[in-house]
């Protein structure tokens, strides 16, 4: 597999989310705000790009049988690491997405690429393709997050685009946009346009 | 007629493959069909027993829906003018102006002032709905390449009656795209849908903008007003601080959503729907005994804090949206269960969470809408099991 390959396809060809409905807890969670969004998306790719890569130098000298448990250490101590730098340097947002960034360990998309890639690949091709996984995550994590707090509160990055009633403006904040659901819709319609745009990702019906 | 005729044939090749609109051939087909039979007839041996098709059972709803919304206009302008009457205010805006034009006060003893200032509120929101709604059947039956077909026409007409009349008209629009698109279109339109277009758009702006739609204040046409639905006193003060009586609210002379108010209009649509065979009254019958039989066990064990153990089955049945829903929303062919003992199943179940909700739930004073939309979401469950069931019985016998 190729170097370009590792990393790009993965953002829309075989998109995490998207294609192998990977991750979709934490979309759900921490997409409210764009700040959020992207502290979990810098978050994520770090951590699925550094575990890929550990995995994969360890990978023939673990045993099959308990090949879990040790990758599951490996990403722990990682997203224990990346959990305390944020609330080093980003304190306030870290304190906001509250057990999210814990979460990270059980995020499908860390386990499922430690699994499926980096067991079977070198480190290097390991190591970028978690960068390109990290970077399909962060691609409908963005969409998501945009549209939600666009719709929800009219602000990106808590700069107002649409100033709301409250605030004396013209815009009717759409609730519906902060609660969880939206997520699923917003990925839903992801999902739809993707595969107009690549046919060959529509499942066949039986 | 037939200038109509020639007319619609003089433009046929336009539509026609390789004509230079063919892309629009749905639109033409919409409009040739709307005005006329289809001229495409079933040759050969078929099994058609009945010449009942999508079409007529849509019109068949349509005309189960005529008192309702002639209700809804009646009542949308008497609870206006009646607030006006007693608060003794002047409107203003446009519908103020036409009603001076055309020389009406704001009356509530006159009918026809109650009519029209309650058409007044009415046909803006079902404009908005048909303009909006049938935009997306458009669009989506250019790009599918389908014909537009008669489902909307009813979806259309529920969405408006079952709003509050203050709704801005702006919400309405989204609320019908949302209902079409991602309740019906993307799954295939109509007759794949799973939830009710109508209700999936309701419950939409239920949770997008909850202040204009939640239901615990009032919408009366009226600036500025508000109180509380009946199904609000109860929750506050139990029965006694309802302040309809049961008649009006069986008639339907009370605020509310436009169209549900009154159980006596939905009773004459049950009436249209089950005499022609459209509507099931199993599912009717199991969902308005399920109500009964769960609103009198709540009375029986009763409550010291919450006032809406105590409301009476009598009740439950005329206020808020039970009527409407169990009528029109719950009976959808499509979103419904289909086989017969899973009516009774899906009815039943309906029945059940509409009470759970008013009485148990505190967030949310009504549980019409979503009770079907739970109801919709397991009527696939329910017939699976039915089938199964069915299968399992018939391998027995055989086996004997």
């Amino acid at each position: 597999m190729s170097v370009k390959k590792a990393i790009f396809s993965p953002l829309f060809e075989n998109n995490p989310i998207a294609l192998q409905i990977l991750g979709i807890c934490s979309a759900l969670a921490v997409t409210t705000k764009l700040e959020s969004v992207f502290v979990m998306c810098l978050a994520v790719t770090v951590v699925t790009a550094l575990s890929n890569f550990f995995v994969s130098i360890i990978r023939n000298h673990v045993p099959s049988a308990i090949r879990i448990i040790v990758m599951m250490t490996v990403i722990a101590s990682l997203v224990i690491v990346t959990d305390q730098i944020l609330k080093a340097f980003v304190y306030d947002v870290a304190k906001s997405m509250s057990v999210y960034i814990g979460l990270i360990i059980t995020n499908c998309i860390v386990m499922g690429r430690a699994e499926a890639y980096a067991m079977k690949n070198g480190p290097v091709m390991a190591l970028l393709d978690g960068i390109g996984n990290g970077l399909g995550y962060s691609i409908v994590l963005v969409f998501v997050g945009f549209f939600r707090e666009l719709l929800g509160s009219g602000k990106l990055f808590g700069i107002t685009i649409f100033q709301t009633i409250n605030e004396g403006g013209w815009y009717m904040p759409n609730g519906m946009a902060l609660l969880s659901p939206s997520a699923f819709f917003l990925i839903g319609i992801f999902i739809w346009g993707l595969r107009t745009w690549k046919k060959d990702q529509v499942e066949e019906s039986n | 007629m037939k200038f109509l005729r020639d007319f619609l044939d003089s433009q046929h090749h336009h539509f026609a493959t390789g004509g230079k609109l063919e892309k629009m051939y749905p639109l033409y087909e919409m409009i040739d069909t709307f005005i006329y039979t289809p001229s495409d007839v079933s040759k050969g041996s078929v099994h058609v027993r009945d010449s009942i098709d999508l079409k007529r059972t849509m019109i068949t709803v349509a005309v189960a829906l005529v008192p309702c919304i002639l209700m809804a206009m009646f009542n949308t302008g008497f609870q206006a003018n009646k607030v006006l009457a007693a608060t003794g205010a002047t409107p203003e805006g446009w519908r103020a102006g036409l009603m001076a034009t055309l020389g009406l006060a704001f009356d509530p003893a006159s009918c026809l002032s109650n009519m029209v200032h309650g058409a007044l509120y009415f046909l803006p929101i079902f404009l908005v709905t048909q303009v909006a709604g049938g935009f997306w059947e458009v669009v989506f039956a250019t790009v599918r390449k389908h014909e537009i077909n008669e489902g909307f026409l009813v979806t259309g007409m529920l969405f408006p009656l079952i709003l509050p009349p203050t709704i801005p008209l702006w919400q309405v629009a989204i609320g019908i795209s949302f209902g079409v698109v991602i309740g019906k279109e993307v799954f295939g339109g109509t007759g794949k849908n799973f939830l009710n277009p109508a209700l999936t758009a309701r419950a939409f702006l239920f949770f997008a903008y909850p202040a204009q739609i939640s239901g615990d204040a009032v919408w009366t046409a009226v600036d500025g007003f508000t109180g509380a639905t009946a199904l609000g006193e109860a929750a506050l003060g139990g029965m006694a601080a309802i302040s309809t009586s049961w008649q009006d609210a069986f008639l339907g002379l009370m605020p509310g959503s436009m169209g549900e108010t009154s159980a006596l209009a939905c009773l004459i649509g049950a009436v249209i729907l089950i005499g022609s065979g459209i509507g099931s009254w199993r599912i009717m019958l199991s969902m308005t005994l399920s109500a009964v039989v769960f609103s009198g066990l709540f009375n029986i064990i009763g409550s010291e804090t919450n006032h809406m153990f105590a409301l009476t089955p009598a009740w439950h049945l005329v206020i808020g949206g039970f009527a409407f829903g169990t009528v029109f929303m719950a009976t959808d062919p499509v979103s419904a269960s289909m086989t017969q003992a899973g009516h009774w199943i899906y009815g039943a179940l309906i029945g059940l969470m509409v009470i759970l909700v008013r009485v148990v739930n505190p967030a949310f004073p009504e549980g019409t809408m979503l009770a079907i939309l739970f109801g919709n979401m397991f009527a696939p469950l329910i017939d699976y099991f039915v089938v199964q069931a069915n299968i399992k019985r018939r391998l027995e016998r055989a086996k004997a």
